[in-house]
């Protein structure tokens, strides 16, 4: 079994990531992310893992040095956060459509501007349509699981996709906090040698990113989108094996005191934690609540969604982001496109919160609920609030 | 060549076969035609670094002539060449 | 589970010492987190971080608002600050300072629990350093019982090689000299 241990979460990751023979990484550093990129290049100087790191000029450069280095053959890691994100934007849904299975950690911060660098969604949004498969995580135990699942997912022969890994920058990344790390021999009984479906190489030259025209385009587009939905069924195998493995077991919509719940949250990444606390406090005064943690959020588990939702009466949806001029926060959008064509619906309720690094301690949470509640005539339900922002 | 359907597409739309748009022959993009003139010809060869087709080739006797398979017609041949052996004449 | 807000100014250790607070305790056995106030790293301004310790597996990601212990670092921060904000009723405050008891209570207008120790004065004597991060830790140890100095012992050890002694020596003096005043 993997050794308990109180440690900082970025450097665990780089450490769970050290673990998964990874033959280069190329990471440009932003905070929060930083600790991550220096570790991992602590790993790589000291010898203690034999991967190449290189170092470059910004992520622009990060994310094209992992694409070349994934297209010939190497098992390829970056990692981000905000403004270093943005500027990979361009790549991303190049290295999806090259079917290049590259990790990625972001450690999610506010894009600017004004100039922010503390927690939020902002960053990861506005990548959600650049088909990568997209992961997030609540504490330091799944970030070092899904860093290593990742690899696993990406690179299985029926998926050959990009994956990141979302943890919140500060409120994750900068917490020393106690977990299981996996041991060598368990991530190498777990993690196959990565075979990829081509490579560059001078012995059998291949062409990748090859030129298509309109009489290709739409097929090209249908099939990346096949493949994407198409890797849920491994991303759940992998999960079924790794909660065989390490009996820590994972979904893609997980759930707290949902069952018999009249009114649920649904929360992505850190924060949830937190909201399962308040659950505990509206539970101990006869309110039937309950919680919905999203943590596949590209291929959208839809079905999942479906099923947790169809028997409560209103969902607040929690938004860490939102879509300027638009319907209302990202997450809130798609619930209810999800749950549009259902005959039986939840109120759906919106608030946008916790912008920027803005704590949201849990008697927040429980006011959420209360608001909801009180709400009697429904007329706050398919809206949006920024929750606290002083008028 | 009937066009593939989403399901028939490689992995990554990856070309496998080297050199295959040797196969798409772009010589019928073009409205006029390189001729040379041996008489004026001193096989110096620019014709041949310039053409951005990499269709000029050197025969056994020395002098060059284009792959009409994929000359283009550009005229960058006849412009460069400086004894003003190759001209440019209107396809039929 | 116990709260504590650290105050100190940025460069003289606090985030050091929560970290290996909390890397201690949870190779104790028991759950822990260990935090900065987020947001950037300047010395010399004033920064806080946090420790929380407890039995069971800790879910509460946010701020700590109404902390069991404040412990106060650099005692210059005093009045720059309210370091007994949200500091619970029955919560304790240990101060860095070679002060007197009543010097602190009246500088705060504080009438709880109050610990005092010459943090400072000891990593002097015992590191030959004015940075009492370490030092501090022992003080807290014996004011809240969190857990057993020696506790600590593995990852100071890790932290600091061969200065890894004089810290514990530090510690163990701030443990046993500190004052407390109910």
């Amino acid at each position: 079994m993997g050794k308990r241990i109180g440690m900082e979460v970025a450097i665990a990751v780089a450490e769970a990531v050290g673990l998964c023979d990874i033959d280069m990484a190329a990471v440009y550093p932003i905070t929060p992310q930083s600790h991550i990129a220096e570790h991992l290049s602590d790993l790589v100087a000291n010898g203690e893992i034999d991967a190449e790191f290189v170092t470059v000029e910004s992520e622009h450069s990060a994310m094209s040095a992992v694409i070349g280095a994934s297209g010939a053959g190497a098992r390829s890691f970056t990692a981000t956060s905000s403004q270093g994100l943005m500027l990979m934007h361009e790549l991303l849904p190049i290295a999806s459509a090259m079917r290049l299975p590259i990790c990625m950690a972001i450690a999610n911060r506010a894009v600017s501007g004004p100039l922010n660098i503390l927690n939020d969604h902002t960053d990861i949004m506005p990548q959600r349509d650049s088909g990568w498969i997209s992961l997030f995580v609540e504490n330091g135990q799944e970030a070092i699981d899904l860093s290593i699942q990742a690899f696993k997912i990406a690179e299985h022969k029926d998926v050959m996709l990009p994956v990141c890994v979302n943890i919140d920058g500060f409120q994750l990344t900068h917490m020393v906090e106690p977990f299981e790390m996996p041991s060598k021999e368990e991530v190498e009984k777990f993690l196959p040698p990565f075979v990829p479906h081509a490579t560059l190489h001078p012995a059998k030259p291949v062409t990748m990113g090859a030129f298509a025209m309109s009489d290709y385009f739409t097929e090209i587009m249908k099939a990346k989108n096949e493949a994407l939905k198409s890797s849920k069924k491994v991303i759940l195998e992998v999960w079924d094996e790794w909660a065989r493995l390490f009996g820590r077991a994972y979904k893609p919509v997980e759930t707290y005191q949902a069952e018999d719940a009249d009114v649920l949250m649904l929360t992505m990444g850190s924060m949830g934690e937190t909201a399962q606390m308040a659950i505990d406090q509206l539970r101990a005064k006869g309110i039937k609540a309950g919680l919905v943690k999203l943590r596949l959020w590209r291929p959208f588990p839809l079905a999942e969604i479906k099923a947790v939702l169809k028997n409560v009466k209103k969902l607040i949806v929690t938004d860490r982001a939102i879509s300027f001029g638009g319907p209302g926060g990202p997450v809130f959008s798609e619930i209810k496109s999800a749950m549009y064509a259902e005959a039986r619906r939840p109120l759906i309720y919106n608030y946008i919160y916790g912008l920027g690094g803005r704590d949201v301690a849990v008697g927040e949470f429980v006011g959420m609920f209360d608001k909801v509640l009180a709400d009697t005539k429904n007329e706050a339900a398919d809206t949006y609030e920024f929750w606290g922002v002083r008028e | 060549m009937a066009l593939k359907s989403w399901k028939e597409l490689p992995i990554g739309c990856v070309v496998s076969d080297p050199g295959s748009a040797s196969e798409y022959h772009t010589g019928s993009w073009r409205s006029q035609r390189p001729i040379w003139d041996n008489a004026k010809c001193i096989k110096c060869g620019i014709c041949y670094v310039y053409c951005p087709e990499g269709c000029v080739q050197q025969t056994e006797d020395g002098f060059f002539k284009a792959d009409l398979d994929y000359c283009k017609g550009c005229g960058i041949c006849s412009h460069e060449c400086w004894p003003r052996a190759i001209k440019m004449v209107e396809e039929e | 589970m116990i709260e504590v807000r650290w105050h100190g100014r940025g460069g003289q250790g606090a985030v050091t010492s929560v970290e290996l607070l909390a890397v201690s305790a949870i190779a104790a056995g028991k759950f822990a987190q260990g935090f900065p106030s987020f947001g950037p790293e300047r010395r010399g301004a004033p920064v806080a971080a946090f420790t929380r310790v407890a039995d069971k597996k800790i879910n509460v990601r946010s701020g700590i608002y109404e902390p069991d212990v404040v412990l106060v670092l650099d005692s210059s921060l005093i009045g720059l600050i309210n370091v007994t904000e949200g500091l619970k009723p029955d919560g304790k405050l240990i101060v860095n300072t070679p002060k007197s008891p009543e010097d602190i209570r009246k500088a705060l207008d504080y009438k709880g629990t109050l610990a005092l120790v010459d943090g400072t004065g000891i990593a002097r004597k015992e590191m030959g350093v004015p940075i009492a991060n370490t030092t501090m830790i022992g003080a807290l140890l014996k004011v809240t019982g969190i857990m057993e100095l020696d506790a600590m012992k593995e990852a100071i050890e890790h932290r600091f090689g061969r200065i890894a002694q004089k810290n514990l020596n530090a510690m163990k003096r701030a443990y046993d000299e500190i004052k407390i005043y109910n």
